[in-house]
């Protein structure tokens, strides 16, 4: 194998296995320190920086971070079950015990003049709007509802995320000199335009639910309800009771809240159906889990075949039972398992079944093209549309996914019109901006803690299950007290700390071999990659992740360490007599819209 | 050194070998011996050895004398049974406790200090006596814990690291230890794992008198321009004469070197050693002619490594003297004091 290129920003990066998965690339390890060391504040700005929403998202976050956890490798047979450290319940933690950080936000900027319209107030217009208003750019945000929030006030429920976080989050932006018009929808783009703004950001979201065209639904249609419409009816109040007996179809997260909105409103038999298998359903895990804890049965297998109703009274459903086979192709199909139709009892029903972009507003002879999906024709990059001054973020680009994919998309849009209203090839993308430091402050003093803690991850308190039922505004799960939070931080392998091999200083006394406990540096004669992972040390069997390989060494062998399951404990060097490993903190943080990222020749004409 | 203990986490695919342990099992508390220090490799080849040849860590005895190498058993074996003698005195401690206790493994682990110099005597009488252990010798020819001074295995020759050249002969361990009737001779090298687990693998394995020599690096002390016992200098100069192989007893042998090159050793448990010959001209089978190819070469400067001597059907103290098969401190008192007419009966026989 070729020696590894350790300047290429992106090597150590994907060791930070967290930072890497999140979409905005939060340095996760560098704020989980700085909670670990009471710093709640500075842990909450470093968030901040990065996503914009910490306290939104530290309890509603999709978490793609904690699958990607190096934690949840390294327990593997090393205990009863391998989990990854609690990241996003430590975000909420920065949000929950921090002090007044607002002497900290930005000012808005001089004005420079520039106007830039944000249709749709959630995650990522509102991120646009962060990034944009500091930098002096006039920023006028639309919403068809009085509040700026959107998806994350309107169909997040209360219990999981009460409305004074959203105000608070929401407000930080907000009060950046940014013009908001609530309770103002955009009916033509045509129109907008024509008020001759200098760039339109569209994230209105996907704001259209799927329906099931099912035998009984219009007859029915009193007591059936699109669950992401019915949740912003909850969410605004002009709904609070249902029927006792409730079934909720679909198996993604929206299904999740809407059942254990259900529960809340008065359902006392509420249950969730779904087509395909438990494990292939699309809620997050822990979503599931807190639904089943709520007692509140999954049903899988089972195909909605008709609604059954009585004088307009909705009086059960019917389905058929199915089960997943493999095509010639391996392509996974349900097929009907010929037994009876099952029947359920039921009073009302929630379709929660997927969401679709709707664009009605948007006049098809503007030149901006959409695919045959629907979806707006973009640069996946840039976020540009066919108009080369309106921009897609959030679902309304790409589809339904997720806050933290919103807020990146944001970030993104913002460096595209900055860039463009700069004269700037927006292709041209900024690098980010890396530091890596030494952290040896002894012979076997680190300025971080290397001693791998073996504790399990900590389960976050719930109110009580009665009290939490009661009402919908109660939420569930209380947060980390610090101590807790000390305790699960120091769970977090620090895998910002870098192991830096310096070929020219290693001696080759198998030091750093004999004392690594996850048997990760080998010393070996080269080959090619396949040939080389099973034979080293312990096999290199996970292909994602990186081998890390030296020049060739006196000896004619080369140091190959797999990052795989490495505790970052720097025991390596504190064993090496050379100095040849050293531990070094990999700080990159992406850049944000600004001078930074105009490209060469606008740095040169600002110098 | 390092400050914290090695974190219990280990790889997801460490194995565990046919009792039951995994290689880390065999790991002592955290070494406190300079960083890169060639002991700590030593430590981790015996680990190493003692796993692979699946040895229940409860049969095994260690002992050692003063020294940083005899701080070492400390290091590895963290559930077997160990003893830390007073200076140069652990051959004799060895003896008697193989003499009281005959089914353990016993494992000498000293230096050259201990060994070379104040434990002289002892290495050469437990040598004599063929008793059943292995002893290895971490050899840095140097004082560590006083600072650096040359031990009695330094070469004539050396600097040491203040800029002094050694003027003494030198004590060669490996021939006293032919000379003395060790059963099995080898020097290993701790930067060379490859070639030291399968030694102590085999020297394990062997009944009788096994000697290790181990070329062991004190980077504090003896790794600079001018040592001969260097990381540098030893792989420059390294002649290893053959390569080993262990094979268990009724292990499936498999043949992988061309005819002519390998030769097979069947030792006393069964296991079979396999050596590969790196240099044609050398038998080590032949006592004599080791000791004359070993002095012919470390007259040129190299550092001859590699399995130097083994007698396949060495004989060991035990069988010197005839002893039960039962170990002496599994006897009861009816065994050991059979009473008057019993004694009456030997007293005759020597009328």
């Amino acid at each position: 194998m070729q020696p590894t290129d350790i300047r290429k920003p992106d090597y150590f990066h994907k060791v930070v296995d967290c930072q890497w998965a999140c979409p905005a690339h939060t340095p996760v390890p560098e704020y989980i320190r700085l909670i670990a060391a009471g710093r709640y504040g500075d842990a909450y700005m470093v968030n901040w920086e990065s996503n914009v929403f910490p306290g939104i998202l530290g309890r509603t976050c999709d978490r793609p971070c904690e699958p990607a956890c190096r934690r949840g490798r390294v327990e593997a047979n090393n205990g009863e079950k391998p989990e990854p450290v609690a990241i996003c319940r430590l975000k909420r933690v920065a949000a929950d015990h921090k002090d007044d950080i607002r002497a900290r936000l930005p000012q808005p900027g001089k004005p420079n003049g520039r106007r830039v319209a944000c249709i749709g107030a959630g995650p990522a217009s509102l991120t646009v709007a962060r990034d944009l208003a500091p930098l002096g750019y006039h920023v006028t945000v639309f919403d068809s509802d009085a509040k700026g929030g959107g998806f994350m006030r309107t169909q997040v429920p209360r219990f999981r995320l009460p409305e004074a976080v959203i105000d608070e989050e929401v407000g930080y932006i907000l009060d950046l000199g940014i013009e908001f018009r609530g309770g103002q929808r955009i009916d033509s783009m045509k129109a907008l335009l024509a008020e001759g703004y200098d760039a339109v950001f569209v994230g209105c979201g996907a704001p259209r639910g799927r329906d099931l065209d099912l035998p009984g639904r219009s007859e029915a249609a009193k007591h059936i309800h699109i669950g992401i419409d019915w949740l912003a009816s909850v969410s605004f109040g002009h709904i609070d009771t249902i029927g006792k007996r409730v079934i909720v179809l679909g198996g993604g997260n929206t299904a999740m809240d809407c059942c254990r909105s259900a529960r809340r409103l008065g359902g006392e038999d509420v249950k969730v159906i779904v087509r395909s298998g438990f494990e292939e359903m699309k809620a997050s895990p822990w979503e599931k889990e807190d639904a089943q804890h709520e007692g509140i049965p999954i049903l899988n297998y089972l195909v909605p075949v008709a609604f059954e109703h009585e004088n307009g009274r909705l009086t059960g459903m019917r389905f058929q039972k199915v089960r997943a086979e493999r095509d010639a192709q391996g392509r996974r199909t349900l097929v009907p398992t010929g037994e009876p139709e099952q029947r359920f009892d039921c009073d009302a029903v929630l379709i929660a079944v997927g969401q679709e972009n709707a664009f009605p507003w948007i006049e098809r002879d503007l030149g901006l093209d959409f695919d045959r999906w629907g979806l707006p024709v973009l640069d996946k990059t840039t976020l540009q549309s066919t108009i080369p001054n309106v921009f897609f973020g959030g679902d309304a680009a790409f589809g339904p996914k997720n806050i933290i994919w919103a807020v990146a998309h944001g970030h993104d849009a913002a460096i595209s019109i900055d860039k463009l209203l700069n004269g700037a090839d927006i292709r041209e993308r900024p690098d980010p901006l890396l530091r890596m430091t030494s952290q040896k402050m002894g012979i076997h003093e680190w300025s971080y803690d290397n001693d791998v803690s073996l504790e399990q991850r900590r389960k976050v308190p719930w109110a009580a299950a009665e009290k939490a039922l009661k009402s919908i505004k109660v939420e569930v799960e209380l947060g980390f007290d610090a101590a807790t939070a000390w305790k699960e931080a120091q769970r977090c392998l620090n895998c910002d700390v870098q192991t830096v091999f310096a070929r020219s200083l290693c001696i080759e006394c198998d030091a750093c071999v004999d004392i690594c406990p996850m048997d990760c540096i080998s010393f070996t004669a080269n080959g090619d990659e396949a040939e080389l992972r099973p034979r080293l040390q312990a096999p290199a069997l996970n292909l994602t992740q990186d081998l890390y390989v030296s020049d060739t060494l006196k000896t004619g062998r080369v140091m190959v360490k797999d990052e795989d399951v490495c505790l970052h404990c720097g025991l390596c060097a504190e064993r090496c007599p050379t100095g040849a490993w050293d531990m070094q903190k990999f700080l990159i943080e992406m850049t944000h819209a600004g001078p930074g990222c105009r490209g060469k020749a606008a740095k040169r004409e600002a110098a | 050194m390092t400050y914290i203990a090695k974190p219990k986490l280990h790889h997801p695919t460490l194995a565990c070998n046919a009792v039951g342990y995994t290689r880390r099992d065999y790991e002592g508390k955290v070494s406190t011996l300079c960083a890169g220090c060639g002991h700590d490799s030593i430590s981790a080849a015996i680990i190493q050895a003692c796993w692979e040849l699946d040895i229940e860590p409860h049969r095994v005895a260690k002992l050692s004398g003063i020294g940083c190498s005899s701080k070492t058993p400390d290091y590895f074996l963290g559930q077997s049974h160990g003893f830390n003698t007073v200076h140069g005195r652990m051959p004799s401690v060895l003896t008697g406790a193989n003499l009281a206790n005959r089914s353990l493994l016993y494992l000498g682990v000293s230096g050259d200090g201990d060994s070379a110099s104040i434990g002289l005597g002892q290495f050469a009488h437990v040598m004599r006596r063929g008793v059943d252990m292995t002893y290895i010798v971490e050899n840095n020819g140097v004082y560590g814990l006083t600072k650096g001074q040359f031990s009695a295995t330094a070469d004539p020759g050396s600097v040491s690291k203040k800029g002094v050249t050694n003027t003494d002969s030198p004590l060669d361990m490996i021939g006293m230890a032919l000379m003395l009737g060790a059963s099995f001779v080898a020097r290993g090298f701790s930067g060379d794992k490859r070639q030291l687990v399968p030694l102590i693998k085999a020297a394990i394995a062997h009944r009788g008198a096994a000697f290790i020599d181990v070329i062991s690096p004190c980077v504090a002390f003896n790794n600079h321009a001018g040592s001969t016992k260097s990381y540098e200098y030893v792989r420059e100069h390294n002649e290893a004469v053959n390569r080993l192989d262990i094979m268990p007893p009724r292990a499936e042998i498999t043949i992988d070197y061309a005819d002519g090159d390998t030769v097979e050793v069947e030792q006393h448990d069964g296991s079979i050693l396999r050596l590969h010959k790196l240099h044609a001209d050398y038998d080590a089978h032949d006592r004599v002619g080791a000791m004359n190819y070993l002095q012919a070469h470390q007259a040129k400067g190299e550092v001859v490594t590699g399995l130097l001597y083994v007698d396949p059907q060495a004989r060991d103290l035990h069988a010197h003297l005839d002893t039960v098969d039962a170990p002496f401190n599994t006897l009861g008192e009816r065994e050991l004091c059979p009473g008057a007419a019993v004694l009456e009966k030997i007293n005759g026989g020597l009328r």
